[in-house]
C-alpha cells in the first residue's frame, strides 16, 4: 500500500466527493470529509517523512505508464512540503466546519457543501502532487469550480456571496484559461506535457518568440489565480462573503497552491536561465509584489470589517511572496516558501478565530469586536497572536519568513526594495492595532 | 409543443434512436471514434427532447432529480472503483492490464468500465444543467405571476380600504 501514498493522497477526497453528495442525516457527509481530510494529511506527512528521510523524488506512474507518455505523480522537496500545509489546514478547517456551516447553510445542502469541499481540497493537492502541466490545469479546474460554488453558498446568509463569486468565476475562468494558453503553445512547441520532459525539449527553443509568449501567457494567468496585485480584485469580495468555513479554508490554502505552481513551471519548466525569464519576468513580479504589499496593506487600514480587513491583507502577504519569486535567487524562493508556509497557518488561524466570532456575536467588524477580548478571551487571543505574526513581530512565524525575504533582497544588493517591504510590514502596525484597541 | 401531431410523433420515433445510437457510441468507442463524453451527450439529447416536446414536467416524471444525481456520482464513483480495482490486484491506479485473464482483456474490460462510467456521469450531468436552467424559467414565470397577483391584491384592499373609508364617512 505503501507505494500508492501519492495517488491516495489525491484520491481520497476525490471518490469521497461522489460519497458525500449522496449521504443524508445529520453530520454523515460532515464525519466522511473529516475521516477522509484526516486521512488525507496522515498521508502527507508519511510522504513528507519518507522524502525527507530518502531525500530522494517518489515517481507514481498512472495506469503503468512511464514519464514522458502517462501521467506521473511526482512527490519531491517541494511538493513534499506544500502537501501537509494544504492537508493540515483542510482537517482543521473541517473540524471547524461543522458548527459554523450548521451556522450558515441550509441544513438540504449540506451533504453538497461537503462534495465540494472535498473537491476543491482534492484539486487543491492534484495540482501540487502531478508531474504533467496539463493535469495542472484539469485538477486547477476541479479546485476553482468547487470553490466559485462554496464562495456562492454564503447567499444563505449574505446576498452579496453571489456577485462574488460570479466575479471570481469569470477572472478565475480568465486566469485558467490564459494558463491554458500558454500550455498549448508550450505543446505545439515540444510536443510533450510532462514537467521534466518538457523542461528538458524547452532548451532547444527557448529563445523563440512562441516560448517567450506561452511564459507570458502562464505567468499572466497564474498571477490572476494568485490575486498578485493588480489582479486581485476577485479575492476581497469572494472571502470576505463566503461561508466562514470556506473562507478560512480558501484565504489560507487557494492561493498558495498558484504560487507553488508559479514556482513550479517557472523554476522548474522554464528554469532561471531562460532569455527574459530573469530581468523581464523578475523585474515584474518583483514591481508588482511590492506594490501589492504597498496597496494591499493601505487598502486594509480602511476597512471597518474584520473578513475585508485579514483578506486585503493576503493581497499584501501575497505581495511578499512574489517579491521572494521575483528576486530569481536560491534565498528568494527560500523565502517565498517559507512565508508560504507561515502566511497559511496565520490566515487559517484568522479566518477560522472570525469563523468563531461570527458564530459567537454575529458578523466580526470594529463595532462587534468592541470589549470582545473579554467574553471570548481564547477567540481574541488566537487573533492577536496571528495578527501579530501577520506583521512579522519577533518570535513569531511571520519574522522568520520577512527576515529571509529582506535577506534574499539584500544579497542582490536590491536596498530600497528591503526598505519598502520593512516600510510596508511597518504600515501593518495602523492597520492591526485599530482592531486591538477595541479589544479590551 | 404537445400540440403539434407532427412534432410529437417524430419526436417518439427518433428519441430512442438517439438512445440506441448513444449506446452505439458508448461502447464501439474502443474501437473507433466515440466514448463516454460524445456518447453521455447524445443520451442526454434525448431527454433534453423529451422534456422539450412533451414539458418539463413529464421530464422530470421520466428522470427524477434524485435518480439523476445518484446516476452523477456513480458514474464518477465506477470510474474511481476500477482504478481502485487495480491497486488491489497489485497494479497502479488505473492499470487495467490485471483486470483480465490477459493484459488485452484486462485492458479491454477497464476502458469499457471507465468509458461507462464517463458517460453515465456526463450524460447526467448534461441532464441536470438542462432541466436546473429551464426550470428556473419556470421559476422566474411563476415569480412574475405571483408579482402580478400580488399587485392585484394590493389594488383590491387599497379599494376596499377606500370604500370602507367612504362608507364610514356616510
Amino acid at each position: 500500500m505503501m507505494q500508492h501514498l501519492p495517488i491516495l493522497q489525491v484520491l481520497l477526497p476525490l471518490l469521497g466527493a461522489p460519497l458525500a453528495a449522496l449521504l443524508r442525516g445529520r453530520d454523515m457527509a460532515w464525519g466522511l470529509a473529516l475521516l477522509l481530510t484526516g486521512a488525507a494529511f496522515l498521508i502527507s506527512i508519511i510522504l513528507f517523512s519518507q522524502q525527507q528521510m530518502t531525500g530522494e523524488t517518489l515517481v507514481y506512474d498512472l495506469g503503468g505508464w512511464p514519464a514522458p507518455i502517462g501521467i506521473v505523480y511526482v512527490i519531491d522537496a517541494a511538493s513534499a512540503l506544500v502537501l501537509p500545509v494544504i492537508s493540515g489546514i483542510a482537517f482543521v478547517a473541517t473540524i471547524a466546519a461543522r458548527r459554523l456551516v450548521e451556522a450558515e447553510i441550509d441544513a438540504r445542502d449540506h451533504a453538497l457543501f461537503y462534495a465540494a469541499w472535498l473537491l476543491t481540497i482534492a484539486g487543491m493537492l492534484g495540482q501540487v502532487t502531478t508531474g504533467d502541466a496539463f493535469n495542472i490545469f484539469v485538477f486547477l479546474e476541479i479546485s476553482s469550480l468547487s470553490a466559485y460554488a462554496l464562495v456562492a453558498m454564503g447567499a444563505g446568509r449574505d446576498r452579496r456571496a453571489l456577485p462574488a463569486a460570479f466575479n471570481y468565476l469569470i477572472l478565475g475562468t480568465v486566469g485558467a484559461t490564459f494558463y491554458v494558453i500558454g500550455l498549448g503553445l508550450l505543446y505545439m512547441l515540444t510536443g510533450t506535457l510532462n514537467l521534466m520532459d518538457l523542461s528538458e525539449r524547452l532548451a532547444d527553443v527557448q529563445s523563440t518568440r512562441a516560448a517567450f509568449t506561452a511564459l507570458a501567457f502562464i505567468a499572466l494567468g497564474l498571477f490572476l489565480k494568485m490575486a498578485l496585485f493588480p489582479l486581485h480584485f476577485w479575492l476581497v469580495p469572494a472571502y470576505a462573503h463566503a461561508p466562514s468555513a470556506v473562507s478560512a479554508l480558501m484565504a489560507a490554502t487557494a492561493t498558495k497552491v498558484s504560487v507553488y505552481v508559479l514556482i513550479r513551471l517557472v523554476f522548474g519548466v522554464f528554469g532561471i536561465d531562460f532569455p527574459g525569464l530573469a530581468d523581464a519576468v523578475g523585474l515584474l513580479v518583483l514591481t508588482l509584489g511590492i506594490a501589492g504589499a504597498f496597496v494591499g496593506t493601505l487598502a486594509a487600514i480602511l476597512e471597518t470589517d474584520l473578513k475585508k480587513l485579514f483578506a486585503q491583507s493576503s493581497i499584501a502577504q501575497l505581495g511578499y511572496m512574489a517579491i521572494g519569486i521575483g528576486a530569481m535567487s536560491a534565498t528568494g524562493l527560500a523565502a517565498a516558501f517559507i512565508h508560504l508556509f507561515n502566511h497559511a497557518l496565520m490566515k487559517a488561524a484568522l479566518f477560522l478565530a472570525i469563523g468563531a466570532i461570527a458564530a459567537q456575536v454575529g458578523r466580526a467588524s470594529m463595532g462587534t469586536i468592541q470589549g470582545a477580548g473579554r467574553q471570548i478571551p481564547l477567540t481574541m487571543t488566537a487573533i492577536l497572536v496571528g495578527g501579530l505574526a501577520l506583521i512579522g513581530v519577533p518570535l513569531t512565524a511571520g519574522f522568520i519568513s520577512k527576515l529571509y525575504l529582506v535577506r534574499a533582497l539584500l544579497e542582490q544588493d536590491f536596498w530600497l526594495l528591503a526598505a519598502l517591504t520593512f516600510i510596508s510590514s511597518a504600515l501593518h502596525w495602523p492597520m492591526f492595532g485599530k482592531s486591538l484597541k477595541r479589544l479590551g | 409543443m404537445q400540440d403539434d401531431v407532427v412534432i410529437r410523433v417524430i419526436a417518439k420515433v427518433m428519441i430512442p434512436a438517439v438512445m440506441l445510437f448513444a449506446l452505439y457510441v458508448q461502447f464501439h468507442g474502443d474501437y473507433g471514434p466515440g466514448g463516454g463524453f460524445q456518447a453521455g451527450v447524445i443520451f442526454a439529447a434525448a431527454f433534453v427532447l423529451n422534456a422539450m416536446i412533451f414539458g418539463l414536467n413529464r421530464g422530470r416524471h421520466v428522470w427524477p432529480t434524485g435518480l439523476n444525481l445518484l446516476a452523477i456520482c456513480a458514474g464518477v464513483l465506477l470510474y474511481g472503483l476500477t482504478g481502485i480495482a487495480s491497486m488491489l490486484l497489485g497494479a497502479n491506479y488505473l492499470d487495467y492490464d490485471v483486470l483480465g485473464a490477459t493484459p488485452q482483456s484486462g485492458q479491454h474490460i477497464g476502458i469499457l468500465l471507465v468509458e461507462f462510467g464517463v458517460g453515465l456521469t456526463v450524460a447526467s450531468v448534461m441532464v441536470a444543467l438542462f432541466f436546473t436552467f429551464a426550470g428556473r424559467l419556470t421559476h422566474i414565470r411563476l415569480m412574475a405571476k405571483m408579482q402580478v397577483h400580488e399587485e392585484a391584491d394590493q389594488r383590491k384592499t387599497k379599494r376596499k380600504a377606500k370604500s370602507t373609508k367612504k362608507r364610514a364617512r356616510k
